[in-house]
């Protein structure tokens, strides 16, 4: 289907639905790079307009316009026509109005959900501006739970992310309490391992399941290694709380994380079988941002947002307890600057929730980005507001391992102090039986705290 | 209390910034300035030029001939953003490369990548011992190619121009906060490359860390011969390499 537009006398033409969403992105690099981008800020306008009059319904065929792909069959397959009645006679652009409709709360935003696809959230996520993307996401309550509840209304949930270069146990064990004594890792622990070998993953979770049992703190663990890892070490015994993979918009993407639907029903399938949860516990945590379809030249053609909400889909098949995009770890190429990293934030945000997926964010950068720490706490500020499910802490806002800058543990305590978000209900007692977060209780230092626990070696 | 010996015993640990001491609601003001600080020389070193007098400098006087060209992103700001132009020589350098002699076995080239203050730092000193090596082995190498704005895959078009096997392509890693000098190597066999098309990652070999803190000049020239030796035997270069490597053992080992 081909689309056109007319402003001041000159037509715009679309070829395809496709080519329509990437021309109405607003601006950044990873478009540019694709060849995809508009051609300046009126084609850009013009193909706003023309999105924002497109039907809903025009979002039910192949978007991508690629035959057998593995995601968009599963987008089909996800889409539920019950739950699109409400909006189905709708364009984009009273989608937009709908949703930012005070008597569309919070409950009937998740009841949409289902009938939704991630080409109509991308699509309609064009033509909002921070602050409707902000509003809306704030009226959604995504909560999932496993040891702690994640994502209740007014409550802000952190990663603990104690990496080392070289997985050293002590190395990661010392980072993690420096997080626990700031009240850090109620979402979950996580250490992303510098090899994929599996004594090296089964160790991590070792080290981490010592931790959080000794210390009695109701959180859950993940080393995030490949998929694959992670079935081998159930396999072989392992404490596994969470399974983590990356995954993408793409069934070509995925295959270049050697990722299938399959290996992800196994693996869920596996940890659930060791019952280490509650019953109806989420189980999978997945990480996600925008670039990595075009990074692995799998993209098809389409931009890297609307890329990015159908890797969404992959996700919402498992119920996970965490999703989270790392938006602005790939780099300039692909989002080139503080703004465009935190538009895409609040676009992934925004779209995840709206999709019914517990969204954080990794508020992050790389050296060779336009950004600065400053950046990172204006959009901490932003996602706060706008309900963000849990976002990535490191000590000193210094990932020593992926050589990257998030933000620190002390971020997370300036957002309670401004904003007044606790974290999990049950991390926040824990963490008051343990007088974490209280001005006069003398703490252990760090060194006192690592000489108390009892390491596997 | 904290001891000197407990925190130096903590710091041995990691380098990460942990809260020692004390620990406040926010991070203290020297914690601030030190990131604040580490960040700006992170972003001097992605944002600097390439040294060219003074690693001409530093190969003339190892006897090393040069020779300069700027990939087809001309600016530092397009270097960043567009890393497909950083990969692709503009029009008419391939010529004036071939211009310069060849074939040759070995095409050596030291680019910026993302800190030219790596390859101003230790580009020279790898690329003198390397030269060395490959002249006691019989292998010829041409001049050193100084590549501005130059990504991993400009090597591949160097090697083309030039007429050569094997490309080495030494480059500045991105800075992390700590660390800004860091240089890295990639070998490629151009059997495994085709022109016109991408080469991909999995066909090349590479060293990393080559700085001051991390693994030495000499030492990294070792390696990278030793690679080279075995790519010239087995005509691989990455994971066929690795792959040809671990076949050819299991043959010996019968």
């Amino acid at each position: 289907m081909r689309f056109h537009y007319d402003i001041g006398g000159t037509r715009h033409h679309f070829a395809s639905l496709k080519v329509l969403l990437a021309k109405a992105s607003p601006e950044r690099s990873g478009d540019t790079l694709a060849g995809l981008a508009a051609d300046g800020p009126v084609e850009r306008l013009a193909a706003q307009h023309c999105l924002a009059d497109v039907p809903l319904a025009g979002f039910l065929e192949d978007v991508m316009e690629v035959d057998g792909d593995a995601v968009s069959a599963l987008i089909a397959e996800q889409h539920n026509p019950l739950a699109f009645a409400p909006v189905s006679s709708l364009t984009v652009g009273a989608l937009r109005d709908w949703l930012l409709d005070p008597r569309n709360t919070g409950i009937e935003l998740a009841a949409l959900a289902d009938g939704l696809t991630p080409e109509m959230a991308a699509a309609v996520s064009k033509i909002m501006r921070a602050q409707d993307l902000i509003a809306v996401a704030a009226k959604i309550e995504v909560v999932t739970r496993f040891r702690s509840t994640i994502g209740l209304r007014g409550h802000l949930s952190t990663r603990n992310q104690p990496n080392h270069p070289t997985d050293d146990s002590r190395g990661i064990a010392v980072s993690a309490l420096d997080g626990l004594l700031m009240g850090a890792g109620d979402a979950v622990i996580g250490v992303n391992p510098a090899t994929d070998a599996l004594p090296d993953y089964i160790r991590i979770c070792e080290v981490l399941e010592a931790i959080r049992t000794q210390l009695s703190i109701p959180t859950q663990h993940c080393c995030l290694g490949h998929v694959s890892t992670a079935i081998a070490a159930i396999e072989a015994g392992a404490p596994v709380d969470l399974v983590f993979q990356s995954v993408a918009g793409s069934q070509k993407a995925n295959d270049g994380f050697g990722v299938t639907l399959a290996m992800l029903d196994e693996a869920h399938d596996a940890v659930r079988g060791l019952g280490r949860a509650p019953k109806d516990a989420n189980l999978m945590y997945f990480e996600t941002g925008q670039g990595a379809a075009l990074s692995a030249d799998a993209h098809h053609g389409m931009d890297q947002q609307t890329m990015e909400v159908r890797a969404y889909a992959v996700a919402r098949r498992y119920q996970p307890l965490l999703v989270n995009t790392v938006v602005g770890f790939i780099g300039p190429e692909y989002l080139a600057d503080g703004k465009q990293i935190t538009r895409a934030a609040l676009e992934d945000h925004f779209c995840g929730k709206l999709l019914g997926l517990p969204m954080g964010v990794d508020v992050c950068y790389t050296n060779h980005s336009f950004a600065d720490q400053d950046d990172m706490e204006v959009l901490l500020v932003a996602l706060a507001s706008a309900g963000v499910s849990f976002v990535i802490t490191v000590p000193g806002a210094d990932d020593i391992m992926l050589n990257y800058q998030s933000l620190a543990f002390h971020d997370a305590q300036f957002i309670r102090d401004t904003l007044g978000r606790p974290p999990a209900p049950e991390f926040a007692r824990w963490m008051a039986a343990t007088g974490i977060g209280t001005g006069d209780v003398t703490l252990p230092g760090l060194e006192t705290a690592l000489s108390r626990l009892r390491l596997p070696t | 209390m904290t001891t000197p010996e407990a925190l130096a015993q903590i710091r041995s640990l990691t380098q990460a910034r942990l809260t020692l001491g004390s620990r406040g609601r926010s991070a203290d003001t020297a914690t601030t300035l030190r990131f604040a600080l580490d960040h700006a020389q992170a972003r001097a070193a992605v944002l600097s030029e390439l040294d060219v007098p003074r690693i001409a400098a530093n190969l003339g006087q190892a006897g090393l001939a040069h020779h300069i060209v700027t990939s087809a992103a001309d600016t530092r700001d397009s270097f960043v953003r567009r890393p497909d132009l950083g990969r692709m020589l503009p029009e008419g350098a391939a010529e004036s490369l071939r211009g310069d002699g060849g074939p040759v076995d070995v095409a050596l080239v030291l680019g910026d990548g993302l800190s030219a203050i790596a390859a101003a730092l230790n580009g020279a000193a790898f690329m003198t011992a390397l030269a060395t090596r490959l002249r006691n082995c019989g292998l010829s190498h041409g001049p050193v190619i100084l590549a501005r704005q130059a990504r991993v895959a400009l090597g591949d078009g160097i090697a083309q121009a030039l007429q050569a096997d094997i490309v080495v392509m030494a480059l500045g890693e991105r800075p992390g906060l700590s660390a800004a000098d860091s240089l890295g190597v990639y070998i490629t066999h151009q059997g495994s490359c085709q022109p016109g098309q991408t080469t991909p990652d999995s066909t090349r070999n590479c060293l990393s860390n080559i700085r001051a803190a991390g693994l030495s000049v000499d030492e990294a020239a070792a390696q990278a011969l030793t690679l080279i030796l075995a790519m010239g035997d087995t005509g691989q270069s990455g994971v066929a390499l690795s792959k040809a490597l671990a076949a050819r053992a299991l043959v010996k080992g019968d």
